[in-house]
């Protein structure tokens, strides 16, 4: 105990936004306090790839002579928060960790970085994550492996680990990931906080370097669900660049952040809680169900049939994607290129072998030959005709349910190098986070519990297309009658 | 190789045709980006981080190369789908950014259309398998001095269109006729300049041969990329007789992609079916369907302009005039176009197109000018007609006058006052001449007594000559009739 001083970086941006706007704090000595603590923790917890001080402080004193000067405030103005580095930042280098973009310096921004900049928030840096978003662990970065607030001898998980390392240990008031099969929900869990990926086509992913282009989407990890809620209304929206972006109305997230779900109708899938899952976080699960029943929701188990071929589809249509969508790093343009070659073919293979780690090399391989013509019909096609399937199958499980409820992960955080000799029981842990992308859905993570070595549990909200507000709703109500979002961890040097 | 006996071998075959042409669309911009696809510019200038395909950019589909796409299906006779997708072609090569273009693979917009063309044995009528739309690519540059090569990327995301047709042409005269025929289309309609030298025609070459009534087809190669009508000629020559001498020397051809090369005038073998590209298509995640409902159809029905064949139709019937001028007249929009203004200012339809078909069609191509290179506009050609109708100037003088009308531009009357062209009608001017030829030319004068007609004529082209060119032929035949009693 003893010192029991609530530092700045400790707060959430909603706490933060009222200090600022009621002149208790200034944008400045907000940023700084964030800076102090990237330059004291960041030695140990490894978030950051590129940390932007000097723009970030200038951008400060900008924001608080906007707010002096009676300007328009949002609710995010002021609020130092962080980019996972495969968000395009013009005139910052954008890496995803490749030691293929490791120099990449885009000339242009993601549309969510514009949203963030029009919110008046400042960028603190670009943070760490698998290559290109292939993993769960963040132990395939180029750069670094981060660790785990909660215990640094253990991986925030994957793929945005940086952006949740970085929110859950004061290194961010609140991150941007990116999710294709669970990247921001799965280190949500691990580190625990809140992580949302919004349904296919309410965020604009300009400016997000392709992994998986028809399954992933950017979204916010945050320390608690109204944060989400802000973060969200922040960037959401129709974007002209994004053609599979959807132009609709979204709601005021925040109007649902209200502390009632009575007669909602909560569905939890047996599969997901039968087998293959660990016992204290199907503890901590069924312990949610409870007090939701508490609440006067209605829980109940289900099937979900086709469980057990989500992965698979997950793993060949996402590789398939990636195949082509990393085809463009060739060595011609930008990016790593071979520093002795001979002949164009030599120039491809020789940038293409030094330039992208193994995980990303195993991808592009799967993908490639899912899609190769012996092969087409037998893997790509079957796993588009599933797709299709398992979409239909949550239609009508939404026909019947408001919300489906279950673990975001199977464990709690692995240990670092537990896994990485074991590919495929790591693609296996996905297979709670998955079916949102293959389906398109919203899904959110939030805190549940802990299990015995104190690590955080993650549960798992999913909802129909353009439904986040009933998926918020029954987040914030969990929230508001349970204590674990208010745990924080202690990083120790 | 074309000997008499090549002929009666090349008799015993027939050869069947199938082309993929592809033409740049008119667009002001690319297909997904807003970069302008204006031909030339420096190197690189006619660029974005979209159509380089950098990180994290989007592609976005302009509605007008959709439009196009269906305005030349509809003009092709084609069903246009209501719903179609685009697709990625995976394959790496430094002028492909992205290392995959964007395509369409089983759902074109167009599908099952057919164009009539003439050829020396009547119409005939080809059938137009799909049309899709696609991006093109950058062009690499290769310089030998350096031993390096340069990418210039602003052709690259320049909208192209992909016709494919049956396999129903049987010779190059068809294949060139409907090269033409595509080519008038796309011109009329807009959709395309299809200016060949800066490559936005090119078609690919499937040829086969079979004996003369065989039902089954042979096996076929493909050339790629020929950007002339005469070197869609050439090749289709070259590689029949190739596949003739082959399967005559007891051999069978292989299916495979061959080079033509237009400076040796042969093909070259590129690569087999089993070394052919694996291009792992697949549909474009970053777009969404495309969806074209009736209504646009029909209102891109009814902005379809008049096409060559109906233009070609209206010529025969309203101007009389015979199939082959009016099929030429009709060829290139721009010459129709030309045509249609002139004769509008002018009564004399047939000498219009006399001036047209004759000279100038002839000082073009001496002059390796376009239509739309004449340095005067179409009017000047029937004030043209009309003073040589009027008897201004002979028709011999008319032609001098056009000409000078090529090389200056100016209006025809003022060419003919600068040049003191007027036909001479003063009689007692003429008389003078006349006078002068009869002295000059006593044996003409004595045969003409003696019955001989042709010393009339003879006389009356001397007087000609003494006026250069510029007597009123009446009046001289008048004159020397009443001289000569
Ligand atoms: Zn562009």
């Amino acid at each position: 105990m003893g010192d029991i001083r609530v530092e700045l970086y400790e707060l959430t941006a909603h706490e933060l936004g009222n200090l600022i706007r009621r002149r208790k704090i200034s944008v400045i000595e907000l940023t700084k306090s964030l800076l102090d603590r990237i330059s004291n923790t960041d030695c140990i917890l490894g978030s950051y790839i590129s940390v932007c001080e000097e723009e970030a402080i200038e951008r400060a004193k900008q924001i608080q002579l906007k707010i002096d000067s009676g300007g328009d405030c949002p609710p995010l103005a002021g609020i130092p928060m962080a980019l996972k580095d495969n968000i395009c930042t013009r005139g910052i280098r954008t890496t995803c960790a490749s030691k293929m973009l490791a120099d990449f310096v885009p000339p242009y921004n993601a549309t969510v970085v514009e949203k963030m900049y029009s919110q008046g928030t400042i960028l603190l840096g670009k943070l760490n994550m698998d290559e290109f978003g292939m993993g769960s662990t963040t132990e395939n970065s180029f750069f670094k492996k981060t660790r785990n607030p909660w215990d640094t001898e253990r991986v925030p998980g994957g793929s945005s680990g940086g952006p949740a390392a970085a929110v859950a240990g004061g290194e961010a008031i609140f991150a941007l990931g990116s999710d294709t099969g669970g990247s921001i929900r799965q280190p949500a869990a691990f580190c625990g906080i809140v992580g949302m990926k919004p349904t296919y086509g309410a965020v604009s992913r300009f400016g997000l370097v392709a992994f998986a282009s028809s399954l992933e989407q950017i979204g916010p990890l945050t320390k608690d669900v109204t944060d989400c809620a802000l973060v969200l209304n922040a960037i959401t929206g129709y974007d002209r660049m994004d053609s599979t972006s959807v132009d609709i109305k979204h709601p005021d997230y925040t109007k649902a952040l209200v502390n009632d779900v009575k007669g909602m109708k909560i569905g939890i899938p047996k599969e997901y809680i039968d087998r293959g899952i660990n016992n204290e976080v199907k503890k901590a699960i069924l312990n949610a169900a409870e007090v939701f029943k508490k609440l006067g929701a209605e829980c109940e188990e289900f099937s979900l049939p086709l469980t057990e071929y989500m992965v698979p589809v997950y793993y060949l249509i996402s590789s398939a994607e990636a195949s082509s969508n990393l085809a463009r790093y060739d060595g011609i343009r930008y990016g790593y290129r071979a520093e002795k070659y001979s002949g164009l073919s030599d120039l491809y293979i020789k940038s293409r072998s030094e330039g992208f780690g193994a995980e990303v090399k195993r991808r592009i391989i799967l993908g490639t030959y899912a899609l190769s013509a012996d092969y087409y019909d037998f893997f790509y096609k079957k796993a588009l005709q599933l797709r299709t399937l398992i979409y239909d199958s949550f239609s009508r499980t939404f026909e019947k349910y408001d919300l489906i409820m279950g673990p975001t992960s199977p464990a709690t955080a692995y240990k670092i190098n537990e896994k990485t000799d074991n590919p495929l029981e790591m693609y296996l842990a996905d297979i709670y986070t998955v079916p949102a992308n293959l389906a398109g859905l919203p899904g959110i993570a939030v805190p549940c519990g802990f299990d015995s070595n104190g690590l955080p549990i993650g549960l798992q909200l999913t909802g129909k297309p353009f439904d986040e507000s009933t998926l918020l709703r029954a987040a914030y109500t969990f929230e508001q009658n349970t204590e674990y979002h208010r745990i924080r961890p202690k990083v120790d040097r | 190789m074309f000997s008499y006996l090549g002929v009666v071998i090349r008799m015993k075959y027939e050869i069947i045709i199938g082309l993929e042409i592809h033409a740049e669309l008119s667009t002001k911009s690319k297909i997904f980006c807003s970069c302008t696809t204006e031909f030339g510019g420096e190197a690189n200038t006619h660029c974005c981080p979209i159509c380089l395909g950098m990180p994290g950019t989007l592609p976005v589909l302009n509605r007008k190369v959709v439009e196009y796409a269906v305005k030349a299906g509809l003009a092709m006779n084609c069903k246009i789908e209501e719903f179609s997708k685009l697709d990625r072609k995976n394959y790496f090569y430094p002028d492909l950014p992205k290392a995959y273009q964007i395509s369409q693979y089983n759902l074109p917009i167009c599908r099952d259309g057919y164009v009539d063309i003439d050829t020396g044995s009547g119409r005939k009528r080809i059938g137009i398998t799909r049309i899709h739309i696609e991006e093109d690519a950058g062009k690499l540059i290769h310089d030998d001095e350096s031993m390096s090569s340069f990418i210039d990327y602003n052709r690259c995301g320049v909208p192209l269109i992909e016709i494919v047709t049956e396999p129903d042409l049987r010779s190059s005269e068809e294949a060139k006729a409907f090269l033409e025929s595509i080519k008038a289309i796309l011109q009329y309609t807009g959709v395309s300049d299809c200016k060949m030298q800066e490559g936005s025609l090119r078609a690919d070459v499937n040829l086969s041969i079979r004996p003369v009534g065989q039902k089954e087809f042979g096996v076929r190669t493909e050339m790629k990329n020929l950007n002339s009508f005469r070197s869609v000629v050439r090749a289709i020559e070259w590689e029949a007789q190739r596949q003739i001498e082959v399967i005559e020397s007891g051999g069978s051809v292989i299916q495979e992609t061959r080079r033509w090369d237009d400076n040796t005038g042969m093909s070259y073998s590129m690569r087999s079916k089993e070394e052919a590209n694996d291009y792992r298509y697949f549909p474009e995640p970053d777009l969404v369907p495309v969806i074209i409902d009736g209504k646009w159809i029909e209102e891109i029905k009814k902005s379809l302009p008049e096409l060559p064949d109906v233009r070609k139709k209206r010529y025969m019937s309203d101007y009389g005039l015979p199939e082959y001028d009016a099929w030429i007249l009709t060829r290139s929009k721009a010459l129709s176009d030309f045509f249609e203004t002139a004769v509008s200012k002018s009564k004399n339809v047939k000498a219009v197109s006399n001036w047209i078909m004759g000279d100038l069609l002839r000082i073009l191509k001496e002059k390796e000018m376009e239509v739309e290179d004449i340095p005067f506009p179409a009017e000047y050609l029937a004030r043209l007609v009309d003073l040589i109708d009027n008897g201004t100037i002979s028709s011999t003088i008319g032609k001098a006058v056009f000409q000078k009308m090529f090389a200056t531009g100016k209006e025809p009357e003022v060419i003919v006052k600068e040049e003191g062209m007027e036909v001479i009608s003063d009689e007692t001017e003429l008389n003078h001449i006349v006078r002068k030829i009869i002295m000059n030319n006593p044996q003409s004068v004595a045969d003409y007594k003696n019955g001989k007609q042709k010393a009339f004529g003879f006389l009356v082209g001397q007087a000609m000559k003494e006026t250069k060119g510029k007597g009123n032929p009446k009046i001289i035949n008048k004159l020397l009739k009443d001289l000569l009693g």
